[in-house]
């Protein structure tokens, strides 16, 4: 379909950690591909080992076996949202979303901080602390902090999962507003098929632990997606397909 | 209609001057005991001074600049231990709470040089580095160093992992990881701990004092008994609460000023 080399190629990936009996094994020989502005998301029972495999691909986390090639990016910037907002309590909104520009030394970072809080539609709340913040503030903010730096990869880790149904929806059409403008690549954990389907071009559904790739659905819905797409047959279709996998 | 919602008032909030007043009175109410208790007991001024007797007292020391210079020994004294102290009490938190090798290398020792009553050892201090100031100094030193220790431990131990995994992410080197992380996440804890050793610390001084010196407040109580002037002792330990307080507040009001973050209303 493409010639583009991927940016990410996965190969036997597994992960075990330490325990009383052997270890525990998380991820068993994951392998897949990821080409550059693909967004993918990952869908898999609780404990089957997803958010360990974003954060072996954050750089937090070593693999116990096989290997993650970043190609020709080798060190790739990556921007991750985690389950919890994890703000630094002692930095403002702005401060937070600066962060990433600090540590590598951005000159204009308060410029671009600033473009971001736009964005995420958080303008009048620069210099609030995290402690004033709603729930789905924070997670913006957390979401404006992963992008400010122009990353390469954006790790998701069920951004939206704390949200209520409205501002996740909400959230939903900013995201891929977002993807739009910048064409990054996104890998993106969620529970939720229908989130997967509005958003992703790709999802790759995990077996219970230790998590190994159990189906890879391409999701060729046109683009800008609406709601209303929801009520179409072809939603309908890849629906099914992604329910029945997970079981 | 509301133009706003608002909390509902709250006496202790809304009136600082409701709460100054009772203070005044308290205070004005100690006076008056103290007052009646020393001249209707019939006791003798060596024994328990009255208020006016220390005030008076209070304006001589005032007045011929001893009592300036003798707090003002006390005070280097308590800040430059509490300093010493402190600084190294951080560093070697930092290395402890880092190292769970170092730790269990030396928290026995630290535990166990916690059961030795420093008030005990400041005799030997003052033996061995002379009455002059660099023993109280040591005293000093010693008595701030386990509370800081403690907490600096404490605090940096207190980092929440996820966001070392942030800071992991955005590939952090070791030094941006403890400038902007590490600092300020164990920063309220550690300010706790020095809080506590700034009270300390004059406690040290003290102690030093008394055992053995030629200036200071301990000094000046030590004096003001051998004299039976026990108005100039009460003076003197005014003067300690007075120093005490205002190394305390100066904590406090750095704790207010840093940790802004963590006192805004929700
Ligand atoms: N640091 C860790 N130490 C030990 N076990 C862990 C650790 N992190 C995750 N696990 C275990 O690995 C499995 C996968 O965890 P995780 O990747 O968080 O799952 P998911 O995000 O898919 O719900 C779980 O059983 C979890 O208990
Ligand atoms: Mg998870």
């Amino acid at each position: 379909m493409t010639t583009v080399p991927p940016i990410l190629t996965l190969r036997d990936l597994s992960a075990t950690f330490p325990d009383n009996n052997g270890g525990l094994q998380a991820l068993e020989r994951v392998s897949f591909d990821v080409h550059p502005r693909e967004f993918v998301a990952l869908i898999g029972p609780s404990g089957c080992g997803k958010s360990t495999l974003l954060r072996i691909l954050a750089g937090i986390l070593r693999p116990s076996a096989g290997d993650v090639d970043f190609g020709d990016l080798r060190q790739p910037r990556v921007g991750m949202v985690f389950q919890q907002a994890n703000l630094m309590p002692w930095r403002t909104t702005l401060e937070n979303i600066m962060l990433p520009l600090e540590l590598s030394g951005d000159a204009d970072a308060e410029t671009r901080a600033r473009a971001l809080i736009e964005l995420v539609g958080l303008t009048g709340f620069e210099h609030n602390w995290p402690r004033e913040l709603s729930g789905g503030m924070a997670q913006r903010v957390a979401i404006a902090r992963a992008l400010v730096h122009d990353p390469d990869l954006l790790l998701l880790d069920e951004p939206f999962g704390s949200l209520d149904a409205l501002t996740r929806e909400r959230m939903w059409m900013e995201l891929s507003r977002i993807w739009q403008a910048r064409q990054n690549t996104v890998i993106m954990v969620t529970h939720s098929i229908s989130e997967a389907l509005f958003l992703a071009d790709r999802v790759l559904v995990l077996t219970a632990r230790p998590g190994r790739v159990k189906l890879d659905l391409q999701v060729d819905l046109p683009r800008p997606r609406a709601d209303e797409m929801r009520f179409t047959s072809h939603f309908g279709n890849l629906a099914r397909n992604l329910k029945e996998a997970i079981e | 209609m509301f133009a706003h919602i608002e909390p509902m008032p709250n006496l202790t909030k809304r009136a600082p001057s409701l709460r100054l007043i009772l203070g005044l009175v308290a205070a004005a109410l100690f006076l008056a005991g103290w007052q009646l208790t020393a001249r209707l007991g019939g006791l003798p001024s060596f024994i328990l001074p009255s208020p006016a007797d220390v005030w008076t007292r209070f304006l001589l020391v005032l007045a011929d600049g001893s009592l300036l210079s003798h707090t003002l020994v006390t005070l280097t004294e308590a800040l430059t231990g509490l300093l010493a102290g402190a600084v190294f009490a951080t560093l070697m938190g930092y290395l402890i709470a880092r190292s769970r090798v170092l730790e269990n290398l030396l928290s026995p020792y630290l535990v166990a040089s916690q059961a030795i009553p420093l008030v005990a050892i400041a005799p030997l201090l003052v033996i061995w580095f002379g009455p002059g100031m660099f023993s109280k100094f040591l005293i000093c030193a010693l008595i701030v160093f386990f509370p800081v220790l403690v907490n600096t431990v404490v605090g940096v131990r207190a980092v929440p992992a996820a966001l070392h995994d942030l800071m992991t992410s955005l590939r952090a080197s070791r030094a941006q990881s403890l400038l902007k992380l590490e600092v300020p996440a164990a920063l309220p804890v550690f300010l706790g701990g020095l809080r506590i050793g700034a009270t300390l610390s004059v406690i040290g001084a003290v102690v030093g004092e008394l055992v053995g010196s030629d200036r200071g407040l301990g000094f000046l109580v030590n004096v003001g008994r051998g004299q039976y002037d026990t108005a100039l002792v009460f003076v003197a330990v005014f003067a300690l609460i007075a120093l005490a307080l205002t190394l305390y507040g100066i904590v406090a009001l750095a704790e207010k000023k840093l940790l802004v973050w963590q006192n805004v209303e929700r």
